[in-house]
C-alpha cells in the first residue's frame, strides 16, 4: 500500500478515498469501529430552515477544542451564510451522521472535507432549485449570504429558506460539485468567536451530568481498592436502612441511589465490604524492568537501508534508553452519565469522545436494538483521550433498566482516577551513530509499549529500523496492573521525548549547537521551514549545550502537522524547575479559525507542562495511590510561562489536525533546556525536583 | 435532622428545609438545579465549585449548609444582571478564554471574589488569587488577559 494513497475498504468493494494523512492508522482505526463510513448525502450533514437557519451535524464531540465553530466556519464559507447563521449539533446519534469518534486531531481534517462537500452540494443544489424559480440559467445565478441572486440584478434574489424550506432536499448532483477554491475565503481563516463562548461564562451550557429528569435519581457504585479486588463479605444493611435509598445488586454491581449525589454517597458509605487484593507484582519504580521483560517480539514499523551497515559507517555510537509513567487525563468533568429507558428505548446523555459506540454499547449490554437507543452529547467537559472508554454510561443504562427510573452516573474524583485509561508507562531505547562529519548514519529505535506513532524518522537517516512491541491501546501479556489507552497525542509524547532528547544528547556529543545538529541531518523542507521561523521568534543563538543558558529545541511532524518549538526555562538548587518562555511554530496546512488553533496550542504547551515536570500516576498493584489533585499535581497558574505562537501560512496543504500536535514536543523541549541550563541530563519524565536535584552537577 | 435555612441565593431569599451537614454544592446542583456551579474534585482543591459567600469566593463542595445561614451566596448564575452579562463574562467571551469551559464558572466566580476586593491587580495578584482553579484545557493565559481587561473596563465604569 502506497503511502499517499491508500484503498479504503467499503461495504460494496474497494476505491481511493483520501490522499493524505496516515493510512494505516486510519484504516485501522476505522475497521476497529466497524467499518463503518461517512454518509454520501448531503442531508445529513446539513438542514436548512425555512428561516434561513443553517443547522449542521457533526458526530463528533465538542470537548472544548473548538470543533463546533471550526465546522459551522467551513458550512458557513461553502454555503455562502453568514456565520452567526449556522449552528453545529454535535455527538447526537439520533440526528448526526455516524462518526467512529472525536480523537487523534480529525475532526477538521476528516470530517471537515465532508462537511464541506456537502456543503458545496447542497449550495448548487439550491442554485437550481433558485434557477427554475426564477427562471434564469444556472450561470446567470449567485449566492450571497443565504440568497440566490441574480448576478446583473442582486435585488432580484430568493433565500435559501425559502428554497429549502427545512425539508429534505431530495435533489442530488453527479458528479459532485467543486468546493470552492481557498483563494476566495472569507470565513475560513479568520478568528471566528467561539459558538459556545456565551452559554459557557453565564453557567448555561449543559453537561451530561447536568441534566435533570423527573423521578432521576443519582448512583454511587462500590468501588474495589485495588484493580483485581475480589469481594469477600459484604453487608447492606447500613445503606439498606438510610431513608430515600435504594440498593441494587446486579452481578458484581453493587450500587446505592438517592435524589441527590451526596445523600447517595452518604449511604454508600455505609456499606461493609471487604476485598480480598491480589498481591502486587509491580509499582511505579519496578514497572519499566517488567514491560521490557513482558513485551512482545514486536512489528516493524519501518525500516530502510540496514542497521550492520550504519553501524560500519558510525564514528561513535549512542545507546540510551528512555522512560515514561502512567499518566492520568484529569479532565475537570469526571466521567458522567445520565440515562433514561422509556417504551423500550433508552437515552443516554453521555461524556463521551465515542458517541456511536456507546450506543453499540449500550445495545448490548441492556439488550435493545441499535436504533432503540440514543447518545446525546452534550458539552464534554475535556477529554483528552480518557471519554473513548464509556464504562460510566453503561453503567448508568444498566441501573436505569434495574432501578425503572432515569439514573444519573458521575463518577467522583477518586473514581476518575481510579477507571482511567492512562497513558501506557513505556521504554524507548535508541542505539545511533553519527559519522565523522556528524550526520546521523544509523538509528535503531526499540519501543515498549508507547506504540508507533510519530516513531518514523523524518531526519535523513540512510540505515533505520522502528520496532514496535506492545501498542498504547491494550497491554496484553498482563504489562500493564489496570487499564491504558490514547493520551492525547498517544505514543506521541513518549517517541518525541526519546527521539528530539536523543537528537540533544548527539548533538552536545558532538560539540554542535542542536539547531544546527538537527539542520544538519534534516533534507524535509516544511520541517526547516518551521525551526527556522521559530529560531527567528525566540532568538536563538547558536551555541553547544550545556551553555548555562537554559535553552532547548524539539520538533515533530504529528500527523502531517509540523511543529518546532523553543523554550527557556530557569532551574533552581532545589530541582525546581519553571519554565519561563515557550515559542511554539505550527504547520498544520489551512487553518480554519486561526484564533481557535492557537488556543489549542496555548492549551497544548500549558498541559504538557504535566507531563514533564510534575505528572505520574504512582501506584502499587492494581492500586492506584493518587486519587486526587493533591497528590497529582496539574500545572496551574503560577507554571505559566510566556507563550508565543506562530501559524504558518501553508495555504497549499489541505487542514490537518490541531487538538494535539502541539503537546507532543514539550517533554523534550523542557528537557533540552534543562540540560542546557545545567548539564544535567534527564531520561525519565516527569523531571520532578528530586529527580533533578540528584542528576544535578555537584557545586 | 433537617432545619430551616434561611439564606439569600443571587439576590433573592430563599428558605430551605435541609440537614445542615450537607455541602451546599450539592443543595444548588441537586436540590435547587443551579447547574452553573460544578464539581470537580469534592475535596475544595481544583475550584471548580467555588462560589461567592458574601462576597468571598468559598468552596461550595467543603462549605456546610449550616454555614450559609443568613448570608448571601452569589453563583455564576448570579453575575449576569438585566440581561446584560458581567464584564468579567463578557472578557471571558471576547478573549475566546473557553475551551471545555468546565472550570469556567469556578474562575469567573474566584475573579469576581478578586475584583471586589481588589479592583486593580497586577499580574502577581491575579495569579496567587487564581492559583488553586485548575483548567486542564491549559487556558491560563487567556483567563489573566480577560481578568486584566474585565479590571480596566470596570474602572472605567462597567458596572460594579
Amino acid at each position: 500500500m502506497k503511502r499517499r494513497e491508500f484503498m479504503k475498504i467499503a461495504g460494496g468493494g474497494v476505491f481511493v478515498f483520501f490522499t493524505i494523512g496516515e493510512p494505516r492508522d486510519w484504516l485501522e482505526a476505522q475497521q476497529r469501529a466497524g467499518g463503518r463510513d461517512y454518509p454520501t448525502d448531503f442531508n445529513a450533514y446539513l438542514r436548512i430552515a425555512e428561516d434561513g437557519k443553517v443547522t449542521g451535524f457533526a458526530g463528533k464531540a465538542e470537548l472544548g477544542q473548538g470543533t463546533q465553530t471550526a465546522l459551522a466556519q467551513i458550512a458557513a464559507e461553502e454555503l455562502d451564510v453568514p456565520l452567526d447563521r449556522v449552528d453545529v449539533i454535535m455527538g447526537d446519534t439520533a440526528l448526526c451522521p455516524w462518526d467512529m469518534g472525536t480523537f487523534g486531531s480529525r475532526s477538521i481534517k476528516y470530517f471537515g472535507p465532508a462537511l464541506r462537500q456537502a456543503a458545496a452540494e447542497a449550495r448548487a443544489v439550491l442554485i437550481e432549485l433558485a434557477s427554475e424559480q426564477l427562471k434564469l440559467p444556472v450561470d446567470q445565478l449567485a449566492t450571497k449570504d443565504g440568497f440566490v441572486q441574480e448576478k446583473a440584478n442582486p435585488q432580484n434574489r430568493i433565500s435559501y429558506g425559502a428554497l429549502a424550506k427545512g425539508k429534505m432536499i431530495e435533489r442530488h448532483l453527479d458528479p459532485k460539485p467543486p468546493v470552492k477554491p481557498p483563494a476566495e475565503y472569507a470565513i475560513v481563516g479568520k478568528p471566528a468567536d467561539r459558538k459556545d463562548a456565551v452559554l459557557k461564562a453565564t453557567g448555561k451550557a449543559q453537561y451530561a451530568g447536568d441534566i435533570r429528569l423527573p423521578g432521576m435519581l443519582y448512583a454511587r457504585i462500590l468501588r474495589p481498592p485495588a484493580h483485581g479486588a475480589k469481594l469477600k463479605t459484604i453487608d447492606l444493611s447500613g445503606a439498606e436502612k438510610t431513608e430515600g435509598a435504594r440498593v441494587i445488586q446486579d452481578g458484581e454491581m453493587i450500587a446505592v441511589l438517592h435524589s441527590s449525589f451526596d445523600l447517595a454517597e452518604a449511604a454508600l458509605s455505609k456499606v461493609k465490604a471487604e476485598w480480598e487484593v491480589p498481591e502486587a507484582t509491580v509499582d511505579d519504580e519496578t514497572i519499566y524492568e517488567h514491560l521490557v521483560k513482558v513485551a512482545p517480539a514486536g512489528d516493524v514499523v519501518e525500516e530502510k537501508g540496514n542497521l550492520k551497515e550504519g553501524r560500519k559507517l558510525a564514528a561513535s555510537v549512542f545507546e540510551e534508553t528512555y522512560f515514561a509513567p502512567y499518566v492520568a487525563h484529569a479532565p475537570m468533568e469526571p466521567h458522567t452519565a445520565t440515562a433514561k429507558i422509556e417504551d423500550g428505548a433508552a437515552t443516554v446523555w453521555a461524556s463521551t469522545q465515542r458517541p456511536f459506540g456507546l450506543q453499540e454499547e449500550v445495545a448490548q449490554t441492556i439488550g435493545l436494538a441499535m436504533e432503540k437507543v440514543r447518545i446525546i452529547t452534550p458539552f464534554v467537559g475535556g477529554g483528552f483521550g480518557g471519554k473513548n472508554r464509556n464504562l460510566q454510561s453503561v453503567e448508568a443504562a444498566r441501573l436505569a433498566k434495574l432501578a425503572g427510573a432515569p439514573v444519573q452516573v458521575a463518577w467522583s474524583r477518586s473514581e476518575e482516577f481510579f477507571y482511567d485509561t492512562f497513558q501506557p508507562a513505556a521504554v524507548v531505547k535508541i542505539t545511533s551513530g553519527l559519522d565523522a562529519a556528524n550526520k546521523l548514519v544509523l538509528w535503531d529505535y526499540d519501543i515498549f509499549f508507547a506504540g508507533e506513532r510519530t516513531s518514523q524518522p523524518f531526519y535523513d537517516i540512510p540505515h533505520y529500523r522502528i520496532l514496535s512491541r506492545g501498542s498504547w491501546r491494550r497491554g496484553g501479556g498482563g504489562a500493564h496492573p489496570f487499564e491504558v489507552g490514547a493520551w492525547r497525542a498517544p505514543g506521541s509524547n513518549t517517541n518525541t521525548f526519546a527521539r528530539e532528547a536523543h537528537m540533544d544528547v548527539m548533538a552536545a556529543k558532538a560539540g554542535l549547537d542542536p539547531m544546527e545538529f538537527r539542520l544538519l541531518n534534516l533534507k524535509d523542507e516544511r520541517m526547516k521551514r518551521a525551526l527556522a521561523a521559530a529560531a527567528d521568534k525566540f532568538g536563538w543563538n547558536p551555541a553547544k549545550a550545556p551553555s548555562g543558558r537554559g535553552v532547548g529545541v524539539a520538533c515533530v511532524n504529528y500527523l502531517n502537522t509540523y511543529v518546532a518549538t523553543m523554550a527557556e526555562v530557569g532551574v533552581e538548587k532545589s530541582g525546581a524547575v519553571k519554565v519561563k518562555r515557550v515559542v511554539c511554530v505550527q504547520d498544520m496546512g489551512r487553518v480554519i479559525n486561526p484564533d481557535g488553533a492557537r488556543a489549542q496550542i496555548e492549551g497544548c504547551i500549558t498541559m504538557g507542562l504535566g507531563y514533564c515536570l510534575s505528572e505520574e500516576i504512582h501506584f502499587r498493584g492494581g492500586a492506584i495511590q493518587d486519587r486526587n489533585f493533591d497528590s497529582y499535581e496539574i500545572p496551574r497558574f503560577s507554571w505559566l510561562p510566556q507563550i508565543e505562537t506562530i501559524l504558518v501560512d501553508n495555504p497549499g496543504l489541505e487542514p490537518q489536525g490541531g487538538g494535539e500536535p502541539p503537546i507532543v514536543n514539550m517533554g523534550a523541549v523542557v528537557a533540552n533546556a534543562i540540560f542546557d541550563a545545567t548539564g544535567a541530563r534527564l531520561f525519565r519524565v516527569p523531571i520532578t525536583p528530586a529527580r533533578l536535584k540528584k542528576a544535578l552537577p555537584p557545586l | 435532622m433537617k432545619e430551616t435555612i434561611r439564606f439569600e441565593l443571587n439576590g433573592r431569599p430563599v428558605s430551605l428545609e435541609v440537614d445542615p451537614e450537607r455541602m451546599l454544592l450539592w443543595i444548588l446542583r441537586d436540590e435547587l438545579g443551579l447547574t452553573g456551579t460544578k464539581y470537580g474534585c469534592g475535596e475544595g482543591i481544583c475550584g471548580a465549585c467555588t462560589v461567592l459567600v458574601d462576597g468571598e469566593a468559598v468552596r461550595s463542595c467543603q462549605y456546610p449548609m449550616k454555614d450559609v445561614r443568613a448570608k448571601k451566596i452569589t453563583t455564576i448564575e448570579g453575575l449576569a444582571a438585566e440581561g446584560k452579562l458581567h464584564p468579567l463574562q463578557e472578557a471571558f467571551v471576547r478573549h475566546n478564554v473557553m475551551q471545555c469551559g468546565f472550570c469556567t464558572s469556578g474562575m469567573i466566580v474566584t475573579a469576581d471574589g478578586l475584583l471586589r476586593k481588589n479592583p486593580q491587580p497586577t499580574r502577581e495578584e491575579i495569579i496567587r488569587a487564581m492559583d488553586d482553579n485548575f483548567c486542564r484545557c491549559g487556558g491560563y493565559m487567556r483567563i489573566i488577559q480577560a481578568i486584566e481587561s474585565a479590571a480596566q473596563e470596570m474602572k472605567k465604569g462597567a458596572r460594579r
